[in-house]
């Protein structure tokens, strides 16, 4: 064997396979998001869907994030015919009933999706906690970055995006990521009223 | 030089063959050649395009915006053309596109660090193989030569 020959064949060829091998580690769906630690973006959705006391809103108000300064947001796109929404759904009402006396806001936003369809499978799902706000054009979705639905977006009290969560978002993660925002005095409870609409 | 002004001539003489839209019309009493409707839209419709083309459908991927169907990348389309009616450029643009999805949504990422082993890889191997290849092919042709000349050497001599 011409060892020198297979010496410059395979420096020749390592670069190209430990491009591959580290392309080969990377989950194609898993995009980077830049938007987390950076500001999120503003927001004025119509609610669709009131939710249920104490965090219900009327149907027809206007939820700014502006208005939610201090208060850790949780933005959780979804749709009627999106099947990974069900997965996650019961989860995301259960941590909201959970973090009533916590600052915490949860806002489930309708994405390409009719309100009408929306509260069918509301309805279907045996409610939801929280209220269900209307985005026309799917403008605040793409301001978010969305690549499909489900996705989470956790926003601290400051107006950040502390993490996004693409798929199904497990309650105990949820839990965590706004457990610790609090610990951290990410949010400001003494600072903030009632959430006005 | 003589090939250029008979080029130059030639060019003239197809230019002064083609008539105007105008003129034709006038000349030959046809109906006026239909205009776009407004030549701004027409300018709005196709630096949408250009830029439509340059954004990757986030939810097909391989897919520009432009060449989409997807409810997304038709919504993320409207978005561009309302970007640029209100006076965005299309580096304002692109760049709003960047800051919530990242390069990723650039179909062609720019042309620095990383980047550039997309750009510079493909040639590099276009060249490393074309000089493997000819090594090849000058090996396969000196090869008969070396073994006609120590088969001549070595066979019997013939009766």
């Amino acid at each position: 064997m011409n060892w020198r020959r297979a010496a410059w064949a395979s420096l020749a060829a390592a670069p190209v396979v430990t491009l591959l091998a580290w392309g080969m580690t990377r989950d194609p769906n898993e995009i980077h998001s830049p938007l987390p630690g950076r500001e999120a973006p503003a927001f004025a959705l119509r609610v669709f869907a009131p939710g249920e006391p104490p965090l219900a809103r009327t149907v027809g108000d206007t939820l700014t994030l502006g208005r939610m300064r201090g208060k850790i947001v949780v933005l959780n796109f979804w749709a009627s015919w999106c099947l990974e929404c069900r997965v996650e759904h019961r989860d995301l009402s259960t941590v909201a009933r959970q973090m009533t006396d916590k600052p915490v806001q949860f806002i489930g936003v309708l994405y390409n999706d009719v309100a009408s369809a929306g509260l069918d499978w509301i309805q279907g799902m045996s409610g939801q906690a929280y209220p269900g706000v209307l985005d026309p054009g799917a403008r605040t979705a793409i301001d978010y970055g969305l690549y499909g639905v489900p996705e989470t977006f956790v926003i601290d009290g400051k107006g950040r995006v502390a993490y996004k969560h693409t798929g199904a978002i497990p309650a105990e993660l949820l839990t965590l990521k706004i457990d610790s925002l609090i610990a951290a005095g990410s949010a400001a409870p003494a600072l903030t009223g009632p959430v006005v609409p | 030089m003589t090939s250029r002004v008979l080029g130059v001539v030639l060019g003239a003489a197809v230019i002064a063959l083609v008539p105007t839209p105008r003129l034709t019309a006038q000349g030959a009493n046809l109906p006026p050649v239909i205009q776009p409707r407004n030549a701004a839209d027409s300018l709005l419709e196709s630096r949408t395009t250009e830029l439509a083309r340059e954004l990757r459908c986030p939810v097909c991927q391989g897919l520009s915006i432009q060449d989409s169907p997807s409810e997304l990348s038709q919504q993320m389309r409207a978005l561009v053309k309302e970007q640029i009616v209100s006076g965005k450029s299309d580096e304002d643009v692109l760049a709003y596109f960047v800051s919530k999805y990242g390069e990723w949504i650039l179909l062609a990422p720019e042309a620095r660090g990383f980047n550039l082993v997309a750009y510079l890889l493909p040639p590099l191997l276009l060249v490393a193989g074309a000089v493997g290849v000819g090594m090849l092919v000058k090996s396969w042709t000196r090869q008969p030569q070396v073994v006609s000349a120590s088969s001549g050497a070595e066979a019997p001599p013939e009766d």
